[in-house]
């Protein structure tokens, strides 16, 4: 059973196992040491288990990205999961039919050999698999008629944008493209010949034969042709987007076992940088993509610009431009920790200025004792708008609470700013005295009214004392009885601090307390896809002009409803928002001391 | 030194080999919107890591286009980058692009 029109597939197929295990093996010597030591105290531990079914659950069906847009979700897992089943019946099928044993390609080259040689016999389900064969053909052929038409109309799979690849992948899918549709024409001409196959290609080979065509001449180059495409998108593998294939299932499988990334790149981070499947999902929810026009700096382009490593400076500055809102790493079907990777970039750019003792000026700052008080810590923002300090004091002294407003007079940046442009060990300097400050005040716990804070001490500090924002502050008060508010009829549209809501995943406890002093209304986009602000200080690139084209777009999402006020729960969103139109906005912390009885 | 509340007035000169446009060419194409800044100190006021040090972000800037760099970097690195500056901004320029880009520069000399 040999035919020299297997060679080019037998020799992409070593290719693609040589370099991706040599790639694997590398990556993996690359891992930081603090995530050798998470792999070797998890590594034998059932975490393989969910990892398995996680990894057929992403990489074979595409869940989420079915969730997503299920059209979209049916493109991607028609070529994975019928290609994967395809190869999984065909070995069944060769398995079968060959009780001698036969070379692995025969599996893959099935219909030529069936009718040529003696060692393959006639078993008693045969039609049955050729049929199913067809039929998961034709479940291919219908996700690359989707794949196709996406190219030239996206929106009916739920894209705005599709990306823009480089030459190599766009080699590599037109090879992939052509595997499908030659191995339909080369079994067609070979059933037309010889009578076997199922339904599909029966049908497509007695039309060849209609048409005129000489399958006698036509089948042997078809066949080639076949063998080519297989054996040029395998070499081509390695080096390109569908690398992402096999990655993702060992990424799912570190993840599984604990690994994050790290504040380098590593190990991890080239396979994070390999599991992008340049999908292109990140890229409509971008809050700079349309409003500002800037079409390069999106998750996908970032990860592409890193692993073509000759234009890392290019990547320096396309992560610069970013206003890490996180919709995208959210958005993201394979769950890459775009914020992460862009963090290492940045912290890459700026190694050389990132110093390690700026802030000796601190030390002016004294400890307070506030023993068994509670901690209020405003934030930066919160000074500029204090009317939400204001009112955060007012319902401390209205639930009889006893607090200390830690940064009334002079206040120390939480670090996240900082920590957010790469500076990590500016960041942690910070993030040092705050620690001290705080426990060597005895507080029991710390409030703080800006989302960005909040995050930065539920995440990155590591207090012995549990950390609120006051949106569930309040609500709790409110649940607890301690704060009675008189309901009114205003209706309030809710904006979504990125910080605060896919951040930290809060969004029901604003929620309860806005519901609590008005009639909250929906929007079109909110919670996970609530729209950036546009202030976020995420972003080092654009500017104040900038800036209020991006927040036009939350504004007018806000207003659609026409509701009598816009309410928030950051200091920054509601600076930005202000400055939108003539709906007032306010601060939850305002709207409940207004209404506190 | 006595202070007496005066001073004997020297007469003020400004060496002009000393101010290096190459440099404020180089911000304003960095951080575009520098170029809208009009002096008005809003940043200096309400800057965090100004309640606590000399650092003054306006007058960081015109330092560095006229070449006087003594002390320059240790002052921007007490800046926390926490942002206030540009919320108070009448002009919207990218303040914290701006003091990254000084920092950068001034890091490469």
């Amino acid at each position: 059973m040999f035919s020299f029109f297997v060679i080019p597939f037998c020799l992409g197929v070593v290719l693609l196992l040589g370099i991706s295990v040599w790639k694997y093996i590398r990556w993996i010597r690359g891992f930081d040491k603090r995530q050798q030591v998470i792999i070797r105290r998890n590594i034998w531990s059932w975490r393989f288990l969910p990892a398995i079914w996680e990894a057929f659950r992403e990489g074979l069906l595409h869940w989420r990205i079915t969730k997503h847009h299920l059209l979209l979700g049916y493109m991607h897992r028609s070529l994975a999961f019928g290609w994967f089943l395809l190869i999984v019946v065909g070995a069944v099928q060769a398995i079968l039919a060959c009780p001698g044993g036969h070379p692995f390609y025969v599996a893959i080259f099935f219909n030529f050999f069936e009718p040529r040689s003696e060692r393959i016999v006639h078993f008693a389900q045969a039609p049955f698999y050729a049929n199913l064969m067809d039929a998961l053909l034709i479940y291919v052929l219908s996700g690359l008629c989707l794949a196709a038409f996406k190219r030239v109309w996206s929106r009916p799979l739920g894209m705005r944008q599709t990306t823009h690849h480089n030459l190599i992948d766009r080699i590599a899918k037109l090879s992939l493209w052509c595997i499908f549709p030659l191995r339909l024409l080369a079994e067609g001409a070979t059933a037309a010949i010889y009578g076997n196959g199922g339904f599909l290609v029966t049908g497509v080979g007695a039309l060849m034969a209609a048409m005129g065509l000489d399958n006698e001449i036509f089948e042997y180059h078809l066949w080639v042709l076949y063998s080519l495409a297989l054996g040029t998108f395998f070499t081509l593998m390695p080096f390109t987007r569908y690398m992402h294939i096999f990655t993702e299932i060992f990424l799912i499988y570190f993840r599984q076992l604990g690994l994050r990334e790290t504040v380098r790149k590593d190990g991890y981070t080239l396979f994070e940088l390999s599991a992008c499947s340049r999908c292109g999902i990140c890229i409509d929810g971008c809050p700079i993509h349309d409003p500002l026009g800037i079409h390069d700096t999106q998750g996908v382009y970032m990860l592409q610009n890193i692993r073509n490593k000759d234009v890392w400076k290019q990547a320096e500055r396309i992560a610069d431009n970013c206003l890490v809102c996180g919709r995208c790493s959210t958005e993201c079907p394979v769950q890459i920790d775009l914020e992460g990777i862009r963090r290492q970039v940045r912290a890459k750019g700026k190694e050389a200025i990132d110093k390690s003792q700026s802030y000796g000026y601190l030390k002016s700052v004294h400890p307070f004792n506030a023993m068994g008080r509670i901690g209020y810590f405003g934030g930066c923002m919160s000074h500029l708008t204090p009317s939400i300090t204001e009112s955060m004091e007012r319902i401390f002294r209205a639930a009889g609470q006893d607090y200390w407003y830690m940064d009334k007079e002079r206040t120390i940046c939480c670090g996240r700013p900082l920590l957010q442009q790469g500076f990590v060990r500016q960041a942690e300097e910070l993030r040092r005295r705050n620690s001290e400050l705080i426990a060597q005040s005895g507080v029991t716990m710390l409030v703080t009214s800006c989302p960005i804070c909040y995050q930065s001490f539920t995440k990155e500090y590591h207090l012995a004392i549990p950390v609120m924002h006051h949106s569930e502050y309040i609500a709790q008060l409110l649940k607890e009885g301690r704060l009675q508010v008189t309901p009114s009829e205003q209706r309030i549209a809710y904006h979504d601090p990125c910080e605060l809501g896919r951040g930290c995943g809060i969004y029901e406890a604003p929620r309860t307390v806005l519901q609590a002093v008005g009639e909250l209304q929906h929007t079109r986009q909110e919670r996970e896809q609530s729209l950036c602000c546009g202030i976020n200080l995420g972003d080092t690139v654009i500017s104040g002009t900038q800036q209020a084209q991006v927040r036009d777009r939350a504004y007018e999402n806000l207003v659609e409803g026409q509701p009598d006020t816009i309410a928030t729960a950051c200091p920054m969103c509601k600076k930005a928002l202000a400055r939108g139109g003539d709906t007032p906005v306010r601060d939850i912390a305002e709207l409940v001391a207004e209404k506190m009885k | 030194m006595n202070k007496f509340g005066f001073q004997i007035s020297r007469p003020r000169s400004i060496n002009m080999d000393l101010s290096d446009d190459g440099r404020r060419e180089q911000l304003l194409e960095e951080v575009p919107s520098y170029r809208l800044c009009i002096g008005c100190g809003g940043c200096t006021a309400t800057c965090s890591a100004g309640q606590f040090t000399n650092f003054n972000i306006r007058r960081s800037h015109t330092a560095l286009a006229c070449n006087q760099t003594e002390g320059l970097a240790a002052q921007l690195d007490s800046c926390m980058l926490c942002g206030k500056c540009m919320l108070v901004c009448p002009r919207g320029v990218n303040l914290r692009g701006l003091i990254i880009r000084m920092r950068q520069m001034l890091g490469r000399v």
